[in-house]
């Protein structure tokens, strides 16, 4: 085995042994640490300072090098020397045309990839005039119950030339199928199109909450898009595993991965249950974390990710294609890191954590608006945001030495331990009878809310400090923001539309597929995207697909552990 | 001004929930208006089923619950539920959750569905729960189920204070049946095996049979050592509804069993002594530590140094107690 | 021992986060205090239902949607209409700084919005509860 250095270990003990004894005692006894002892966000302990020792026992080939089995360098040889990473910030609010106009003043800031964000009726698969939906229509994202209103959403938008990222998750089959009806009428070539549902069903039981159906039913219609892209869309990922959303609902950074691979996990199994070949379909599942607040910290837990998920997939599932162990993933600051009091104070908070997802390898980025703790972002949130992450990119050269932070002796050091700490727990859910038992039984939920209970504790000691909101407290801020205003006419104006759609359709035609849908959702070796586009084609509203199939799946009650 | 009890016990008489709701949150009042209400409301009480529901946590007991009430429903009869959880034994505070499995219930006004803490008290009963038995007796309702967690010895209370004892397994937690672990066995009227549908779930019933086969509890005889009734074991499942409606009837033909026979006489006056039991044995460790806390405050000191020791350091004040 | 304070924590509308709410209901059981939790997604009707069969202290409700303008004033009316608007009703999550007013007026006692430590939660319940006196 050969490993990172070539040191005499010995001597650099005795080295490190002197240097605590005399430099540091000495100083030590004038000025004391701040800390008896430091740790990091996520709970790990860190040392006055590493050396060789602490990589000494690393395998060169973990760390390897970029576009190379692990992958812990990055998944491309040449990174963003060739491209950027994909400035992906979301947009949503109101019709699909009020989020259109956004798209097209992103794209005209230098955005080169979309996101779109739905509001909660949409999400959650309510039509805009169900009794659910009151007062939700159009709020924290864009509104769309039909076919028509993809086509306001993406009006004068080439689907050919910009990938469009839909961050959607119980119904994100029907957003899918949309997409795919849209693509068709334009005329599109379904392999040339790139893009991403978030669609990752197993972490809303877990951490968002945006859910419908039971665990069984949902996972399998995951299975379904994973696979219906495999064969019909080259180039589309049919599904972000995310860590984001557990993170922001208080877990530890290693938990949110780990968590995070346990799903993954959980997916490969259920699509290899079909006899698709790994290699046909892990190419194209994606991944997205968050980027929290402790710089160093992140970079290494980005790291770890590449190389865990390289290794399962090689080892646990025998992939073939490098491209099936290459980890690449979405990145987002942390929305919970951002604070009310002293808002502006949130643009550097967001600055060094893009900083860190960039340091880190992420593919795409989207960095949030200072306006984060009020309201949806403003334009003028956005465009700083966006420059936050062009000034990294064009006026600080990072992005031009791959993985500039392999080699460190902390990095690589922190690496590794959280490598191993991953794996450990992933042992511990296969022997405690796997992710969607866990799941079933709130495992995984209650180390999230444990975790998310101590940072409360902390935060209210002051033991974590938070400028303007326990430390550097201003009394009297007065606040002068402007901030998203929701316009009250969202609601009339979207459902009108829908009533158009359903006056204008052929109900019957779309009552006998309807009931063909409940079929094709009994039977699960089938897949249900194609019936689904033929649906939405029909003007099936998301409602009329979501109610048919509660009557046959009903709706899940989750346990809630605290 | 709060509406005095006796108000609140004339609108009970007449169905009023809201009433029922408010005397509930007085069942541990010490006025003593309240205090002699809380006596009227019991001997105006007597005509509901009371029937127990216990099992260790994961047993499916709260969905169970859920289904029951449902299918009780369905027969025209007003259901309650008095859903106990443990308090911390720290900060004596609770997090009571197991009104969310019944969720669809809390829209029907048949349904009557209130949580509490077992605060303190070992057992597994919290101290009002009988009292708000009796409040929903009086207002109407006519099946009332109390539902505990069963976890070891102590929390056998549940089957002293029903007329229906109910203990609830899952299949696959574990390799032997909770029921048995947890010492629970020979409290119950009736057996249930929660999820059925799960292919484990016959094992569960066999050995549940087997061991009350072995057991002292299989049968309950009368005087004449005729058997009364012959402990069940009944699969259920939440999931598919399967076995539920076999569930009540078994209940239902508990209760009858016990009302035809002197068995039902003897039971009710069990329960009778047990609330008189449970009634005096608070009211009397409030009146000592009412009048006692100061002064083992002050011997305190003496007892720790070993000078003074508690037999007669608690004869003393037990003594000095006015009755 | 007096009883504890009686509280309803109450998600409604289609919002589903639940990371405060769940440490809400830690910081009051460690307080105490009896914590009775809906579950999300929940309707104001059956949020009302149950405060009025639980006989609550306090109604809390955790909104981080944007919809307390629709969702607070129904649950207002609702209490006013069941007899039971001695109930004290807070509101936490996130609501706009012009939102409060009104709120206020409409009979919300208290906001303990994000990064309301959670001492400050116990204290201003306990308070409010005192306050009102006995019922």
């Amino acid at each position: 085995m050969t490993t990172l250095n070539n040191i005499n270990a010995a001597q650099l003990e005795e080295q490190l042994e002197l240097w605590e004894k005399e430099e540091v005692s000495t100083f030590l006894s004038k000025q004391p640490e701040r800390e008896e002892e430091f740790f990091t966000l996520g709970g790990f302990p860190v040392k006055r300072s590493y050396t060789a020792l602490d990589t000494k026992d690393i395998p060169l080939e973990d760390i390897g090098l970029p576009g190379q089995y692990p992958f812990t360098r990055g998944p491309y040889p040449t990174m963003y020397r060739s491209r950027y990473w994909t400035m992906r910030q979301i947009a949503g609010f109101g019709t699909g045309e009020d989020t259109n106009k956004r798209f097209k003043y992103l794209i005209s800031q230098g955005q080169t990839g979309l996101s779109t964000d739905f509001d909660m009726p949409t999400l959650m698969g309510y039509d805009s005039d169900n009794e659910m939906s009151d007062g939700e229509v159009g709020r924290e994202g864009v509104a769309v119950d039909t076919l028509a209103d993809m086509e306001a959403l993406f009006d004068g938008i080439d689907l050919e030339k910009i990938s469009v990222s839909m961050t959607i998750n119980p119904t994100a089959w029907i957003l899918l199928a949309m997409y795919v009806a849209l693509a068709k009428r334009k005329g599109y070539d379904l392999n040339k199109l790139s893009g991403t549902i978030q669609a990752d069903i197993l972490k809303e039981y877990m951490a968002q909450k945006e859910y419908i159906y039971p665990i069984a039913p949902s996972v399998r219609i995951v299975r379904d898009c994973i696979t219906y892209c495999a064969d019909h869309m080259k180039r589309y990922n049919p599904i972000n595993i995310s860590g984001y959303h557990t993170s922001e609902a208080g877990s530890s950074p290693l938990h949110e991965i780990a968590f995070t691979m346990a799903n993954a996990v959980t997916y490969v199994e259920e699509v290899t249950k079909t006899g698709m070949d790994v290699d046909k379909f892990a190419p194209r599942l994606a991944f997205f974390f968050v980027c929290q607040a402790d710089f160093f910290e992140e970079i290494a837990k980005f790291r770890a990710a590449r190389r865990v998920w390289a290794k399962i997939m090689k080892n646990q599932f025998g992939a073939k294609k490098p491209e099936s162990m290459r980890l690449r993933f979405h990145c987002q600051t942390a929305a919970a890191s951002l604070t009310k009091p002293q808002y502006k104070v949130n643009i550097i908070r967001t600055t060094v954590q893009a900083l860190a997802a960039v340091l880190g390898g992420a593919q795409s980025l989207h960095t949030n608006g200072m306006d984060e703790a009020f309201a949806i972002p403003t334009e003028e949130a956005m465009k700083i945001a966006l420059r936050t992450q062009q000034v990294i990119a064009d006026e600080t050269n990072v992005a031009n030495v791959i993985d500039p932070m392999g080699g460190s002796y902390f990095l690589e050091n922190l690496t590794s331990e959280y490598e191993k700490k991953i794996f450990e727990i992933l042992d511990e859910v296969k022997q405690n009878g796997g992710t969607v038992k866990l799941i079933e039984e709130g495992w995984f939920q209650k180390h999230i809310a444990d975790f998310a209970y101590e940072t409360a504790l902390r935060k209210q000691s002051g033991q974590k400090p938070v400028i303007g909101v326990n430390k550097y407290v201003e009394e009297d801020e007065k606040v002068d923001i402007e901030t998203h205003p929701y316009d009250p006419t969202t609601a009339d104006r979207q459902i009108a539309r829908l009533q158009n759609v359903r006056a204008t359709r052929d109900n019957q035609k779309l009552n006998t597929l309807l009931e063909q849908l409940v079929e094709v959702a009994k039977d699960e070796a089938q897949n249900i995207m194609p019936i689904t586009i033929e649906l939405v084609e029909a003007g099936a509203t998301m409602g009329d697909i979501v109610e048919k199939l509660r009557t046959l799946w009903g709706t899940y009650r989750e346990n809630p552990v605290f | 001004m709060p509406t005095p009890s006796a108000e609140l016990f004339s609108r009970l008489k007449t169905g009023d929930l809201r009433a029922a709701s408010r005397l509930m949150s007085r069942a541990e009042s010490h006025d003593p208006a309240t205090i002699a209400t809380l006596g009227e409301i019991y001997k105006s009480a007597g005509r509901a089923h009371i029937v127990g529901l216990t099992g260790v946590p994961g047993s499916g007991k709260s969905t169970l619950v859920s289904r029951l009430v449902s299918e009780i429903r369905k027969s025209g009869r007003k259901v309650g539920v008095i859903a106990i959880d443990p308090s911390s034994p720290f900060s004596g505070g609770s997090i009571l959750g197991d009104r969310i499995r019944m969720t669809n219930l809390v829209l029907d006004e048949g349904v009557y569905i209130r949580s509490m803490a077992t605060r303190g008290s070992t057992g597994g009963l919290a101290k009002s729960a009988l009292t708000a038995v009796d409040i929903l007796d009086t207002a109407g309702f006519d099946v009332i189920i109390i539902e505990t967690v069963g976890v070891g010895q102590d929390e056998v209370e549940i089957a002293r204070a029903s007329h229906t004892t109910m203990v609830v397994s899952a299949p696959g937690l574990g390799d032997d049946v909770q029921a048995i672990k947890a010492g629970i066995l020979e409290i119950a009227d009736i057996h249930v095996v929660s999820k059925c549908d799960r292919p484990d779930s016959n094992r569960t019933i066999t050995d549940l049979k087997t061991m009350l086969a072995m057991g002292i509890n299989i049968s309950i005889k009368d005087q004449s050592n005729k058997p009364v009734w012959q402990v069940p074991v009944v699969g259920t499942s939440s999931e598919t509804g399967e076995g539920i409606d076999k569930l009540i009837t078994t209940m239902d033909k508990h209760r009858e069993a016990h009302l035809t026979s002197e068995l039902g006489e003897e039971r009710l006056k069990r329960i009778a002594e047990y609330r008189t039991f449970k009634t005096a044995e608070d009211l009397l460790r409030n009146r000592f530590f009412d009048s006692t806390s100061e002064r083992i405050s002050a011997l305190v000191e003496k007892i720790s140094k070993r000078e003074l020791d508690p037999f007669t350091a608690s004869d003393e004040l037990l003594g000095n107690i006015a009755f | 021992m007096s009883s504890p304070i009686r509280v309803l924590l109450a998600k409604v509308g289609l919002d589903g986060h639940d990371r405060g709410v769940k440490v809400v209901a830690r910081t009051l059981r460690d307080a105490g205090m009896d914590v009775i939790y809906t579950g999300l997604h929940r309707t104001p009707l059956e949020v009302v239902n149950a405060a009025i069969q639980e006989d609550v202290d306090v109604l809390g409700i955790s909104l981080l949607s944007g919809a307390h303008m629709t969702i607070c004033p129904k649950i207002m009316d609702l209490l006013k209409e069941k007899d039971a608007e001695d109930t004290i009703v807070v509101v936490g999550g996130v609501v706009p700084d012009e939102d409060v007013a009104f709120l206020k007026e409409i009979g919300v006692k208290e906001l303990l919005l994000q990064d309301t430590p959670p001492a400050k939660i116990v204290e201003t319940l306990t308070r409010l509860v005192e306050e009102r006196g006995p019922r």
